[in-house]
């Protein structure tokens, strides 16, 4: 059986690799990735939980945080495309319309 | 037999993801990804969790990440390869994880690594994890499943209107 520390170790290493990923880049989709990335050690860390305890609750709310990713990743490149539209910025230090 | 093919799906999760996070190609980045995601679905066959397992093959890489290479395609990539890649703030975002690396490591080190008792995994096994999942969604969890219906009708016109060409302008 896989102890459910090695769940939780994973799902912290993938969740700091995602953070890594969209503190340091530059380039707005690859941030958008890592995003992903992180959303994805939450459902590691839940679907862990769920076997530890034979608790279905934790598959369910990972199906939820799937749902929530796939809004996340069609608003987010709704807002790309509409950047893309004028002028082409790919990168997240070029998009200070909100900067006061 | 469990535990080599837990280490196999890990590893390839944290290198794919680390080759994700550091290339200037983002077709690559992304194709990285969805092969992270194979190992992750993998990783939750293993787990006992064949529904989003296959949730994770058919929804995420077929679904949200074909999304992202269209709309990659859709957008000028050729400017975004020859720019400078990484933040000047590189110093402090390697901080910053570290911190975060050390608070999670202090916060779930100590009850984590003592010998837990494994609870032996039985919900997956007679009536199938599809059926047992079904019947917790549409019973405890129906009204959460509801929300995420409007939220996701929600981010639907919410990108419609903010990817539509301006008629006015």
């Amino acid at each position: 059986m896989i102890p459910i520390s090695h769940f939780l170790t994973l799902g912290a290493v993938l969740f700091l690799i995602g953070a890594a990923g969209v503190l340091m880049r530059r380039n707005a989709i690859i941030i958008l990735l890592s995003i992903e990335l992180m959303l994805n050690a939450v459902n590691v860390t839940l679907i862990g939980f769920s076997r530890q305890w034979a608790d279905l609750s934790g598959q369910v709310f990972a199906i939820f945080v799937i749902a929530v990713a796939a809004c996340e990743a069609a608003v987010g490149l709704a807002i790309l495309i509409s950047l893309n539209r004028d002028k082409t910025i790919m990168n997240v230090d070029e998009v200070n319309l909100l900067k006061w | 037999m469990e535990l080599p093919f837990f280490y196999l799906f890990s590893a390839g999760i944290v290198i794919t993801s680390l080759f994700m996070i550091t290339r200037s190609n983002v077709i690559h980045a992304a194709l990285l990804l969805v092969l992270s995601f194979f190992f992750l679905a993998g990783l939750f066959v293993l787990a006992g969790a064949e529904f989003l397992a296959a949730v994770q093959v058919l929804i995420y890489s077929g679904g949200i990440m074909v999304l992202y290479l269209f709309s990659i395609m859709l957008m000028n990539v050729q400017v975004a390869v020859r720019i400078r890649q990484w933040h000047r703030q590189r110093f402090f975002a390697i901080l910053i994880v570290l911190i975060l690396g050390f608070e999670i490591w202090s916060v779930l080190g100590k009850g984590v690594f003592p010998a837990m008792k494994v609870w032996p995994w039985k919900l997956g096994a007679t009536p199938g994890n599809v059926e047992a999942l079904g019947s917790v969604l549409y019973t405890k969890f129906v009204f959460p499943f509801e929300v995420v219906s409007i939220l996701l009708l929600a981010a639907m016109i919410g990108a419609i209107v903010l990817a539509k060409k301006r008629i006015d302008s």
